[in-house]
């Protein structure tokens, strides 16, 4: 009990200096916060028009936008994550039985608290750009449901890439792929407008079943099967970010 | 050479740090091959050696941040590998390169610090800290914008949070300023002064000989030597008087007068045997005189540690190289 107390408490210790990273670091900002809406910007006043997507381009972009919102900001996670393990921090922290748990715990916090402040940008801006939605209350809760699962997944999945990078920068490189995901997905423009290859990878990626899980969610067409593929996926990422970051972890330190 | 408290302690006291036969290789390459040594209460003791030595590792066995291959290590009675958390309750480390966090200010990593060791009053403790370590005026600047020698201070400020007994330094001035380097100098003699027990590494014969009470000579793994920076000075021939000529000939006919000399070709100089007296310096010169052999500079040398080592290790020191 004991343990698992000192474990909480070290955890929002280190939740509130991850935090604390993030909001003095100019470049996680603007990655994380400011990028996305400017793409938002981008695609709906310049771009959108060019893409036929059956309804108001806003209307079928803001749930992708809000998965973009939260891969946006993972870099900065995984370049903070690797430089508390090479720049020597962490043996501070090893030898001040600092709980072993809560470093990646308050990682994986700070993102996700991260990625919300992100998502509640987001969602703003869409309603500013004249997005609408005929969701109900219990829609939104679901729609929220799913996108705090993917953060939540997201971030453990990053802090394992975080670690197991050999430096700072390759830490940055690694999460490339993550945030280049979406675009290969239904968050821009609808699966069958793309190449027959590409149309396949992105029938089966995790990023489509979420992104169009939410999009039902929130046009107030929930889709049941589309919804359990996203738990789903998250779950695996999640447990897979979890115990691979937690390998690291004892390797390493 | 200012006050040692626990320097005449000898090793009647309890030690806090007992170790014996410790040994580490990483592969094929050893690192440290069967080290034993004992640390007074209430004492410097230094280890003292090149780089890749094998500071850094005892320093990481220690400190429980390694395990070795064998040996035995008891930091407080406690078993650093069966008693890690005990271990851990009651040592504080400065490593090499400073562990501070540069996005927090030298305020925000004090109070960190005293967070994470759940400090009652860390106001009080961490105010006090950055006054004792003259932060003040860059407490709430961030620490990305220190210099080297500021963020040492700051690092083992973080280190005393919460009163640790027994501190490891390990080459808390390397890389710093000579002013610097006195203010660390001070701390150290500080902590020792309130009974704090201080193991410091260092690759500088001078810190060792104005700090510790007792020095161990590590080198390539093995222990070469131990003792008091007295002790250690007398297994080295005594007070000699050094001359420097400006070619060989004047250095032949130098070495040929005076008998029991040692010359170094290189360097041009000529090592005599003397007592130091004014007498003996008068007769040296006197002889030189009779010869017409003028010598470039003349100096008379009392052993230092530096020599100790050269004696010891059969090379110079890294300050000596470094030159």
């Amino acid at each position: 009990m004991s343990t698992i107390s000192a474990s909480w408490t070290d955890s929002r210790i280190m939740l509130r200096r991850n935090f604390k990273h993030m909001l003095r670091n100019p470049v996680t900002i603007f990655n994380g916060a400011l990028m996305p809406v400017v793409l938002m910007l981008l695609l709906v006043y310049v771009l959108g028009n060019a893409f036929s997507v059956g309804e108001r381009y806003i209307q079928y972009a803001t749930p992708g936008l809000i998965l973009l919102a939260i891969t946006y900001g993972l870099a900065g996670t995984a370049v903070s994550v690797n430089s508390d393990m090479t720049k020597g921090i962490i043996n501070r922290f090893k030898v001040m039985n600092v709980s072993r748990s809560a470093v990646l715990n308050g990682h994986v916090a700070a993102t996700v608290l991260g990625s919300s402040v992100a998502i509640a940008a987001i969602i703003g801006m869409a309603f500013a750009l004249g997005f609408r939605s005929s969701a109900t209350v219990g829609d939104w809760f679901g729609a929220i449901g799913i996108i705090a699962a993917t953060a939540f997944a997201a971030a453990w999945f990053t802090v394992a890439l975080g670690m197991a990078a050999r430096t700072p920068e390759s830490a940055g490189m690694a999460v490339v792929p993550l945030i280049l995901l979406p675009f290969l997905s239904s968050a821009i423009v609808p699966a069958d407008k793309m190449g027959p290859v590409v149309r396949q990878f992105t029938e089966y990626q995790p990023f489509t079943p979420i992104i169009e899980s939410v999009r039902g969610l929130l046009a107030g067409t929930p889709s049941g099967s589309y919804a359990a593929a996203a738990l789903a996926w998250c779950a695996g990422i999640a447990l897979v970010g979890y115990l691979w970051s937690r390998a690291t972890f004892n390797r390493r330190a | 050479m200012g006050d040692r408290p626990g320097g005449d302690r000898g090793g009647m006291t309890s030690s806090v740090i007992a170790v014996s036969g410790l040994r580490k290789a990483y592969g094929d390459k050893v690192v440290l091959d069967g080290i034993d040594f004992d640390v007074a209460a209430g004492s410097v003791f230094s280890m003292l050696g090149p780089n890749g030595a094998g500071k850094t590792t005892t320093v990481n066995v220690l400190t429980t941040l390694m395990k070795a291959d064998a040996g035995t290590v008891r930091v407080a009675g406690h078993d650093v590998v069966t008693g890690t958390k005990e271990v851990r309750s009651v040592i504080g480390v400065t490593g090499q390169f400073a562990a501070v966090d540069e996005l927090l200010s030298g305020q925000e990593n004090l109070q960190l610090m005293a967070d994470l060791k759940r400090v009652r009053s860390a106001y009080r403790v961490v105010t006090r800290l950055l006054e004792r370590f003259d932060l003040v005026e860059s407490a709430q600047k961030m620490v990305a914008t220190y210099s080297g020698g500021m963020r040492r201070k700051l690092d083992l400020a973080m280190t005393l949070v919460g009163n640790p007994r027994i501190i490891f330094l390990d080459e808390p001035t390397t890389g710093l300023d000579p002013r610097s380097r006195r203010t660390m100098w001070e701390i150290v003699r500080e902590l020792v002064a309130d009974g704090t027990t201080i193991f410091l590494t260092t690759q500088y014969l001078e810190e060792a000989d104005q700090l510790a009470n007792r020095i161990a000579v590590l080198d390539q793994g093995r222990l070469v030597a131990q003792g008091t920076p007295e002790e250690l000075k007398r297994l080295v021939p005594g007070t000699h008087v050094r001359l420097r000529f400006a070619d060989l000939s004047d250095l032949d006919a130098a070495a040929r007068v005076l008998a029991g000399s040692t010359r170094d070709d290189q360097e041009l100089t000529l090592r005599v045997p003397s007592d130091g007296r004014s007498k003996s310096l008068r007769d040296l010169l006197d002889r030189l005189d009779e010869h017409t052999i003028d010598a470039e500079e003349f100096s008379v040398h009392t052993p230092d540690l530096d020599d100790v080592f050269l004696a010891l290790t059969g090379h110079a020191s890294t300050e000596e190289i470094a030159r």
